[in-house]
């Protein structure tokens, strides 16, 4: 040939000086020559071997047949039934019990679902009319009945030990101490429970010597010591927030779990808005919390400074005279707020969440001084009662060796106490200790004896959540283990032969019930007492005006202020072997399995923890695949240090971090469940807020987010919000326009048939199950997505599988920042590009939009498969695995789906999860579907997918076709409203945000969300005509 | 009396060529439940002397045994027996007994039935002795049975115990039907061998007689050709070897179709139980509904295996087995069957107490659906009125359990195109219903149109 054309393979081949490389790789296909003979080369290894290769495939070959001959045979499966039958269980039909969380931490009435004697779901009590609604927590709390790391039987020290014989002993020594008038000291949780106090009394009574101190882990001491002070009782006040059309919150995350939580309910009502009218919250905050992302402003600032504004905002209400500087973008902020809570008075509410007694007291103050309706002193909740000055009183004693014996219940101090050293020392110091716990944790390792205690759903109980508001707790299935509740052994310890159950009983007969019947208050689960006496008003002004002069005179922090907090998913930490709670991704950061510093950008910037976001020269915050990085940061607050990776946290103040509690648990976990740091250490005299010093530590940590980018970049369809203003004035087309497309060039709503690539069905006749999403409800508490996968048996992947995003949550609650100062500040700014480059082009200007705001508005967005009635899932499925019913439901058959992923690829909302692994029969996934224990709570109507199948949202359809089959069986129609709390997340939503029926039933509620002008679909321009349908949020911008 | 003899005795000898078994429950009206058997004439005269001496005995009484029995089996049997100790005491003879060793009459025993608390209370020593003998208990008073009953019911006490027949069928008891045809068939074989043996040698013969006239009429058939076999010929055309070989591979496809499409299907399995329980016996014989024991069928999804209380409704009296038995499975197999259900339920037979030491049964699931598809037994059974039989096959004739359904999703989806919705009476359809029908243009809705073939409704 004689072209001169060189044809070249690599750019090595190019330059000039060939190395030998490119010369051999001309010649071989590899540079060095393969080493074969160092396997095979040795003859006489290969001789002597009694295995050859032809012997090698013949085994292979047999025991492959072998194994395929054996799988034709069917397993023989034995079917036990009972040797009597209780009367109420009928196999395959489940039974709801009333029952009460309070664990110490939660405390909600809940129903409990149980399926042949066992619990497998927690459901709201609809009758309860304490705050809230069961949180993602409690809904996690039946899989910790189910922990294979509980402690089976009482302990002494490593040996075993039988209850009559840790009875006998411990009487025995207390009768000991008793004698030689030694202190007994009797260390729990928060009861709240009328009948434990009256059995504490009578144990106090019986060994003389008895100090009962009330400890909770993350504590609310401060207001609780305000407000016994000015009300004489040790409760917190009580707010209904639906009551209040401007609410204040100064550091107070009340739709977390600021003073116990349940708060969300009641907010959630007042800001749907009704005849124009919705309630406005204005937030002064540190962390980005809950209650900031809802706020309709939120300002961010230092912890310091917020003492300030509170002192300045009750001097502004009450005409008081305080002194205290502020920046004047604070100035401004308070100015403005003060004159919204003079304007509203009575419907003003504000809540403080800082751990400072003044503040507290002033708190108060200002809603005496505002006549606050949401204010109640009458009916205080009881839910925390812990004392900080007792806890460090009964440490210091314990050191000195004072106390003789100390039995502990519900806590753990050994993992939540500061110094929790000390507490060792005492404890080492005590003649008597024993500690009631369901896991041989970091505190029954180091007592005498381990009390196995049983987990609520195996107790009995009874809880005073709010004065006058009892509920009941009952067992819902038989001890799993040898276990004996504290009550029952306190009772053993005074001699008594009755059980707590007989106990509970009488005392509510005597006291409570006042004639009512037992029987229904135990069906109910709840009892209010009408005998409620008035709390009555002590002192009221004076020290309020003290304690604001002395807040004003709050000296600014000089240093770093880090604000430690519950995370949403985690709380106190006593859940954290559940894997459930570990896989849920924090409402906020959309981070699972970890706890971490959150940072303003600016300071990480300051400090050296800033990663850029992305970036392929330097270190970048993402990594090829997807998953997020950060630097670590060493903390130090009074001579203790922990070392927490780093996440830029848009919104969080500058000069504060944020570090939450619960994790960096170690005893009695399973190793992949030990994720995190403890905050603990940190928590000197149990204040939330510290000064801090910090410094950068080398390191990358590995993060598992399932949501790795956090703006909308002003796709303002996505999440629709308007204003309140734009709201009552404007026609829903201008805040609420249905999308257009192009039909013969002219703008055709996508509504319209002819745009429609498909014919529509009828759907007007039998059932049409949709579900409305309210966005301005939503708060983004994720008590759907636990309630989801525990109804659904969708399986816990493990923190690596979700950093390669394979996460498999049917329900996942997106969460947006603004990139601007507002959402529409970011769809004005991209409505504003013009040409590809330059100042106002669109390619630095999206790279611009990716970054969130350093204090962005915030929208949650709860997202499922929307069920699209022309689903482009269904038209590209290979087998039809997936399919539409008349119904509505996008139907996924997963023993036909042979896992090609196109449905998932031609999903536009990205809601079908892949079952990677066979999840509930592989070691390497330890959660809960692979012990027998684990599985007790799955749900027996719906399958357990296997590896290589598509999964997703199935809009519960065994519950609707549970209805359906009742009503059937019955001969009637389905009832009104029957189907509205047939989806777990509906079912499970106390803020009313979600609302599922059936679109044909007249009058049903559904029936009119998806006609109301705020509803629209999501993506509606892609024309897939989804079954769940949006509420626009509106935002309450009207500064009054 | 006599006159019912001789109709019985009549009856008996028309069935002279067919047996039964269960003598002792049938000497009097069971006749028609009875499943006749062919049995030596040996064994029908000895049931004929039992029965002769039977009916000897039935003259010593004035009441009506065949009444009193009725009488005894709706008032009396919960608790007493003939022959043994219950909750009450055997009450063979009881009449006699008392008269011989305690020496009280007819009218005591009278007084006892009516109002026994009654007779305790005045005193009398030995209503006394015996309340105390059974642990206290009061006896049922049963005031509302006349004189008269209580004499049918004393006469019925007062039979001899019946000796029992052991049933010796012969082996070939119950093939025999089956071994006629088959010897037909056989026979008709073995004709058309030998008719085909004929045709052969006849051809043959014809053949060589041909040739032998050939030879004497020297006429020349030529020399014999080497013809090629006649493998040899197929092997070398191809057209034939390909048909061979896609008729080969058509045929071995048919068969690992159907080998893999029974592959999980477990039609016929019958797999051996820890109790022989017979629903023969059980639903067939006594007609027991299915839904006393499978009551959960009618509420949930799974009908549910009975658990061993609702056994013991019955088995706490019925302690013994009577019905007709076959070779393999008598009297005393059955009779240890029950005692095995004792033994789980932990029941003392003896005391007639429970012991408290149960130890739960570990049935074989027969009917096994996978994980993934849902099925709900109480839509079929309570909402569409279906007989269980429609499913689960002539179970009232199963000695032992087996799966008559092949349980596959074609044959669910076939019955759903088939059958119609029970509208009537249920409220739940009336308007769905009304609607569908108009749109589809049909009078009835089949549980298909209604939706019954989507995939959702079942896997999910």
């Amino acid at each position: 040939m004689s072209s001169n054309k060189k044809y070249w393979k690599s750019v090595g081949e190019l330059s000039q000086d060939n190395s030998s490389v490119v010369e051999a790789l001309k010649h071989k296909e590899f540079v060095e020559e393969i080493p074969v003979d160092e396997f095979l080369g040795d003859d006489k290894t290969m001789e002597s071997s009694s295995t050859t290769r032809r012997d090698f495939l013949k085994y292979v070959g047999f025991s492959t047949a072998a194994a395929s001959l054996a799988a034709c045979e069917g397993p023989v499966t034995k079917s036990i039934p009972y040797v009597v039958q209780p009367e109420q269980i009928i196999p395959g039909v489940a039974n709801f019990y009333a029952t009460s969380i309070a664990n110490g931490y939660d405390f909600a009435s809940i129903l409990v679902k149980t399926r042949e004697g066992r619990p497998i779901k927690i459901e709201n009590n609809t009758m309860a009319s304490t705050n809230g609604t069961a949180n993602a927590r409690v809904h996690a709390s039946v899989l910790d009945l189910c922990d294979s790391l509980r402690l089976a039987n009482p302990k002494k020290g490593e040996a075993d030990i039988s209850w009559t014989e840790l009875e006998a002993e411990v009487i025995q020594k207390l009768k000991t101490l008793q004698a030689s008038g030694k202190e007994i000291v009797l260390l729990t949780q928060t009861f709240a429970s009328p009948s434990t106090a009256k059995l504490i009394a009578e144990f106090t009574e019986a060994y003389g010597n008895v100090r009962h101190v009330v400890y909770d882990a993350v504590s609310e001491s401060a207001a609780l010591d305000a407000f016994e002070k000015r009300y004489g009782v040790r409760a917190l006040a009580n707010y209904d927030f639906s009551k209040a059309t401007t609410i204040v919150g100064v550091g107070a995350d009340f739709l977390g779990d600021w003073q116990g939580g349940g708060y969300d309910c009641e907010y959630a009502n007042g800001r749907i808005p009704q005849d124009g009218k919705m309630s406005r919250h204005i937030q002064f905050e540190s962390n980005m919390t809950l209650s900031g992302a809802n706020a309709d402003k939120r300002v961010p600032l230092k912890p310091s400074e917020q003492k300030v504004v509170l002192a300045k905002l009750y001097s502004k209400i009450t005409g008081t005279s305080v002194a205290g500087k502020l920046s004047p973008y604070l100035e401004d902020a308070v100015e403005k707020t003060a004159s919204e809570l003079n304007k509203a008075k009575g419907n003003a509410v504000l809540v403080c969440g800082l751990d400072d007694v003044e503040a507290q007291t002033v708190t108060l103050a200002i809603n005496e001084a505002l006549g606050s309706k949401a204010f109640d002193t009458k009916t205080p909740s009881m839910i925390r009662q812990g004392d900080d000055k007792a806890v460090s009183a009964l440490v210091a004693d314990m050191k000195a060796g004072k106390v003789g014996g100390i039995i502990m219940c519900g806590v753990n101090p050994m993992y939540t106490l500061p110094n929790a050293n000390e507490f060792a020392e005492g404890l080492a110091r005590t003649e008597l200790s024993l500690t009631f716990t369901m896991k041989q944790d970091e505190t029954a390792l180091k007592t005498q004896y381990a009390a196995a205690a049983p987990h609520y759903l195996e107790s009995w109980g009874d809880v005073e959540m709010k004065k006058g508001h009892y509920s009941l707790m009952q067992p819902t299935i038989r001890p799993l283990f040898d276990t004996k509740q504290f009550q029952d052994v306190l009772l053993a310890l005074l001699g008594k032969t009755l059980t707590y159950h007989d106990y509970i009983k009488a005392n509510w007969k005597d006291s409570i019930l006042s004639g009512s019947k037992w029987g229904q208050a135990l069906h109910d689960g709840v009892f209010v007492s009408e005998a409620n006496d008035k709390t009555a008003l002590i002192d009221p002004a004076s020290d309020a005006n003290a304690a604001a002069r002395s807040l004003a005179a709050t000296p600014m922090a000089s240093g770093y202020e880090l604000i430690l907090y519950p995370k949403t998913g985690m709380g106190d930490g006593q859940q954290a072997n559940n894997p459930w709670l570990q896989e849920f991704p924090d409402p906020l950061s959309r981070i699972t399995w970890d706890n971490y510093l959150t940072v303003s950008e600016a300071d990480a910037k300051d400090i050296g923890l800033y990663l850029a976001p992305s970036d392929f020269f330097t270190e970048s915050s993402h990594e090829a695949t997807g998953g997020l990085n950060g630097k670590y940061a060493k903390l130090t607050v009074n001579g203790a240090s922990v070392t927490a990776p780093v996440i830029i946290q848009p919104g969080q103040a500058k000069g504060t971090f944020g570090l939450s509690f619960g994790y960096g648990k170690k005893e009695a976990m399973k190793i992949e469940m030990q994720t995190g740091v403890s905050a603990y250490p940190l928590y000197a005299n149990f204040n939330a807020v510290q000064d801090v010093t910090i410094a950068p530590v080398d390191g990358r940590h590995e993060f598992a987010a399932v949501q790795l980018h956090n703006t909308l970049m002003g796709r303002g369809d996505i999440i629709k919000e308007t204003t309140l203003e734009i709201f009552n004035t404007k026609k829903s087309s201008h805040w609420n326009p249905i999308p257009v497309v192009s039909l013969n060039h002219q703008e055709t709503p996508v509504t319209d048939p002819r745009v429609d690539l498909w014919d529509e069905f009828d759907r007007s006749i039998g059932h049409h199950f949709q579900l409305s999403i309210d966005l301005n409800a939503c708060t983004g508490c994720g008590a759907c997505v636990i309630a989801c996968h525990a109804e659904n048996n969708v399986p816990v992947v493990g923190k690596e599988e979700i950093r390669r995003s394979r996460d498999m949550h049917w329900l996942r609650i997106d969460r947006y920042y603004s990139s601007e100062d507002t959402f529409e500040g970011d769809n004005e700014k991209k409505d504003g590009f013009s040409g590809l480059s330059g100042d106002n082009g669109s390619l630095g200007g999206f790279v611009d939009m990716e970054a969130p705001s350093a204090n962005p508005q915030v929208a949650f967005q709860p997202i499922m498969c929307q069920h699209c009635n022309h689903a482009p899932c269904e038209t590209v499925c290979p087998v039809a695995a997936t399919s539409h019913g008349r119904q509505g439901q996008n139907h996924m058959a997963y023993n036909r789906c042979v896992g090609t992923r196109y449905c998932a690829n031609n999903c536009p909302y990205k809601v079908r999860r892949f079952n990677w692994f066979l999840y509930n029969g592989n070691d390497e996934f330890d959660y809960f579907m692979n012990d027998d224990l684990g599985r007790m709570v799955l749900n027996p109507d719906v399958t357990v997918r296997s590896r290589g199948v598509m999964e997703k949202c199935s809009f519960c359809i065994q519950s609707t076709q549970a209805v359906i089959l009742k009503a059937k069986r019955e001969g009637r129609p389905v009832a009104k409203g029957e189907f509205n709390d047939a989806c777990a997340c509906s079912a499970a939503c106390g803020s009313g945000a979600m609302r599922f029926g059936d679109v044909n039933e007249e009058g049903s509620p559904i029936s009119e969300l998806i006609k109301d002008d705020r509803a629209y679909h999501l993506l509606e321009h892609v024309g897939v005509k989804p079954n769940v349908v949006y509420q626009v949020k509106v935002r309450n911008t009207n500064e009054a | 009396m006599l006159l019912l003899q001789v109709i019985f005795i009549t009856e008996y000898f028309s069935f002279m060529k067919k047996s039964y078994q269960n003598f002792e429950d049938n000497s009097t009206n069971n006749m028609k439940q009875v499943k006749y058997r062919k049995f030596s004439l040996r064994f029908l005269l000895t049931g004929l002397l039992f029965f002769l001496a039977i009916s000897a005995s039935l003259h010593a009484q004035d009441g009506d045994p065949d009444k009193g029995k009725a009488l005894f089996n709706t008032n009396c049997a919960a608790c007493h027996s003939l022959d043994k100790k219950m909750t009450g005491p055997a009450l063979r003879k009881v009449e006699q007994r008392l008269a011989d060793d305690q020496g009280l009459d007819r009218e005591w025993l009278y007084a006892w039935i009516r109002n026994s608390a009654g007779l305790i209370k005045s005193g009398d020593a030995y209503a006394n002795q015996v309340f105390n003998e059974y642990g206290g208990a009061a006896m049922t008073a049963f005031p509302q049975l006349s004189d008269e009953d209580l004499a049918n019911i004393l006469a019925y006490t007062a039979k001899e115990k019946e000796i029992k027949v052991i049933s010796t069928p012969s082996g070939d008891d119950g093939i025999e039907t089956d071994g006629g045809s088959g010897v037909s068939n056989n026979l008709i074989l073995a004709a058309l061998g030998i008719l085909f043996a004929l045709l052969a040698m006849g051809l043959y013969m014809v053949n060589k007689t041909l040739r032998r006239f050939a030879e004497a009429n020297n006429l020349d058939l030529g020399p014999e050709t080497n013809r090629k076999p006649l493998w040899k010929s197929f092997v070398e055309n191809q057209f034939l070897i390909l048909v061979t070989a896609i008729f080969f591979l058509l045929i071995s496809g048919y068969y690992a179709y159907g080998f893999l499409m029974q592959v999980g299907v477990d039609q016929g399995y019958q797999p051996i139980q820890p109790i022989h329980f017979s629903h023969k016996i059980h639903a067939g014989d006594n007609e027991i509904d299915c839904k006393y024991c499978h009551s959960s069928a009618r509420v949930s999804k799974a009908s549910g295996i009975p658990s061993l209380n609702i056994c013991m409704n019955c088995h706490k009296s019925i302690y013994e087995y009577n019905g007709a038995t076959t070779a393999e499975y008598d009297k005393a197999f059955y009779d240890g069957e029950i005692k095995k259900l004792y033994a789980a339920v932990g029941w003392d037979d003896e005391s007639q107490k429970y012991t408290g030491e149960s130890s739960p049964v570990k049935w074989i699931r027969i009917h096994n659906l996978p994980d993934f598809a849902y099925f709900n037994h109480s839509q079929p059974v309570s909402v569409a009125g279906l007989q269980c039989q429609t499913c689960h096959g002539p179970v009232e004739e199963m000695e032992i359990m087996y799966q008559y359904s092949p349980l596959t999703m074609g044959w669910c989806i076939n019955c759903h195109r088939e059958t119609n919705i029970k509208v009537k009476d249920n409220g739940y359809y009336e308007k769905i219903h009304a609607e569908l029908s108009k749109k589809y243009g049909v009078d009835k809705l089949t549980a298909a149109q209604m939706g019954g073939l989507e995939c959702g409704k079942c896997h999910y």
